[in-house]
């Protein structure tokens, strides 16, 4: 197959956009968290300086190699993920280097960052950050579980693993969403995503107040700069596999943020409402409420 | 100094024996370097912009006045609208808030997190106790003057200061940091002997190494 070689700095401007798409929308949400919290929040543009700020920073020191490669693996994770899945349907520009199996290779990406962020505070050798990744992958497994259920439902369905035939078939109108075409599905799959978003009730991984913040204990400067520009883009990224997967996709760039909004808005949502749960609870949530979903999903499908 | 820093041959749980020497094993022992703004006029000014829009303050309550930053995080005084931010670990913050009363045995901690932040860092010295002593003046185990044993930036005098008054300190630490004043630690680096010096004039069990990275 040849390579059309447009698509890198096609890709290159997705993944612009997403980054200042995905700074300012979280900006916006924590905004409206400390709004829901009666506090004024912080300015908008709040991230874009953090992220200066801590590039900025003169001295760091490092651990050894997983340190420095762990959030590298972490930001690999989210671009990676982005770029392997269309960002806007029909569209020849924003189709990125999406394939025929890409769903599978997007399950593998979603997990990645997770790893490599395992190893990295792994090797930061501070206690706080090897509890943070002990919770953070037995949380992240058991929410994958019912995501993942809900993808293979989903493949099942439309008998395909590319992303684009699925959106494809949701086309035409609102009732050929996935949304309303395998609401069990869906339902399963949004339960899931409370759990990857590092929100309440499912923040016990970073928990400020009792682990210092957990994995990333020992991260400062670049390390941590080159952290939040995946936390940027990373749950843009898997939002829009969500979008495509579930909602419809999107065919211009005005519905897409609007959908990533609404979609983010659920995590949000959900989080100032519920306070946090303990690991073994959300292990035990994800068990009990959106694994049943997402096999009575597969057996209906 | 302690028994279990001292310099010792220990059997592992599986049955090798090996030697430890804690006081350099887990530390680092090179002692900090200045380290002088590295770019141009204009990327240094952007950069002292942004670093002083975007505060992190180490959430280390050393004494009493601790509480009065508690407001500042919730409704009634707000200072995430000013990029005002706690950080719960040395390493992410940039602006260390010595909150009253600085106890000796609290001071060695201070120290040891004072050390682990990055440069450029900043210390504000909350409170009257850390410009004379305050009320503990004639205390036997307190320091009376921090600026001996730390590059203090900006002192908010008072017992105690009002939030009101930390903001208005924190305002100027801001114009401190983007008129590119902001160089405590290179401060510290450059006398480092000095204020090891008093530091350890004070601290009278002194059980780490001299720098800790």
């Amino acid at each position: 197959m040849p390579f059309d070689w447009m698509k890198i700095p096609y890709s290159l401007l997705t993944l612009f956009i997403v980054l200042n798409y995905g700074l300012l929308l979280g900006a916006l949400i924590q905004k409206m968290g400390a709004r829901a919290g009666r506090r004024y929040g912080i300015p908008i543009w709040q991230n874009y300086v953090d992220l200066i700020k801590n590039y900025s920073i003169r001295s760091s020191i490092t651990h050894g190699s997983m340190f420095y490669l762990g959030p590298v693996f972490r930001l690999s994770g989210g671009v990676g993920l982005l770029l392997f899945v269309p960002t806007i349907y029909g569209s020849y520009m924003f189709s990125n280097l999406s394939f025929a199996g890409d769903l599978i290779l997007a399950l593998y990406f979603v997990f990645f960052g997770t790893l490599g962020m395992a190893l990295g505070a792994g090797e930061s050798g501070h206690p706080h950050a090897a509890i943070g990744v002990t919770r953070g992958l037995s949380q992240v497994s058991t929410a994958e579980l019912p995501f993942a259920l809900a993808v293979f439902s989903v493949a099942l369905q439309y008998q395909t693993l590319s992303v684009t035939d699925i959106v494809a078939a949701q086309q035409g109108g609102i009732m050929n969403w996935t949304l309303f075409t395998n609401p069990l599905a869906v339902a399963a799959a949004m339960l899931a995503f409370l759990g990857t978003m590092m929100r309440p009730p499912f923040d016990v991984v970073i928990a400020p107040q009792e682990i210092p913040i957990g994995p990333p204990t020992e991260y400062h400067s670049s390390y941590l700069a080159l952290m939040q520009t995946n936390r940027a883009i990373f749950p843009i990224a898997k939002i829009v596999i969500y979008m495509n997967l579930f909602f419809g996709g999107a065919d211009n760039w005005p519905i897409f943020f609007l959908k990533v909004f609404v979609i983010y808005l659920w995590s949000a949502f959900v989080g100032v409402v519920f306070p946090r749960f303990r690991v073994e609870q959300s292990v035990r949530w994800f068990l009990v409420w959106a694994l049943p979903l997402g096999i009575l999903s597969i057996v209906l499908v | 100094m302690k028994e279990e820093l001292l310099k010792r041959w220990v059997k592992g749980p599986d049955g090798v024996e090996f030697e430890v020497e804690p006081m350099s094993d887990y530390f680092c022992e090179a002692p900090p370097t200045v380290m002088p703004a590295a770019y141009g006029k204009i990327v240094e000014d952007m950069f002292n912009w942004a670093r002083s829009e975007s505060i992190w303050i180490l959430g280390f309550g050393t004494g009493c006045g601790a509480i009065e930053m508690r407001p500042l995080m919730t409704p009634r005084f707000d200072a995430y609208r000013y990029g005002i931010q706690w950080r719960p670990t040395p390493r992410q913050a940039n602006l260390f808030v010595i909150s009253g009363y600085l106890s000796t045995k609290t001071l060695k901690r201070a120290i040891r997190a004072y050390e682990q932040m990055q440069n450029p860092k900043y210390v504000i010295g909350l409170g009257s106790c850390t410009i004379n002593g305050g009320m503990y003046w004639d205390s036997y185990n307190t320091i009376k003057r921090l600026d001996d044993f730390l590059p203090v930036d900006i002192y908010i005098a008072g017992c105690m200061p009002r939030p009101e008054a930390l903001l208005a300190g924190f305002v100027d630490m801001k114009k401190l940091i983007r008129s590119g004043k902001g160089e405590g630690a290179n401060l510290y680096a450059k006398n480092f002997e000095w204020y090891k010096a008093n530091q350890k004039r004070v601290i009278h069990d002194w059980d780490m190494p001299d720098y800790n990275w």
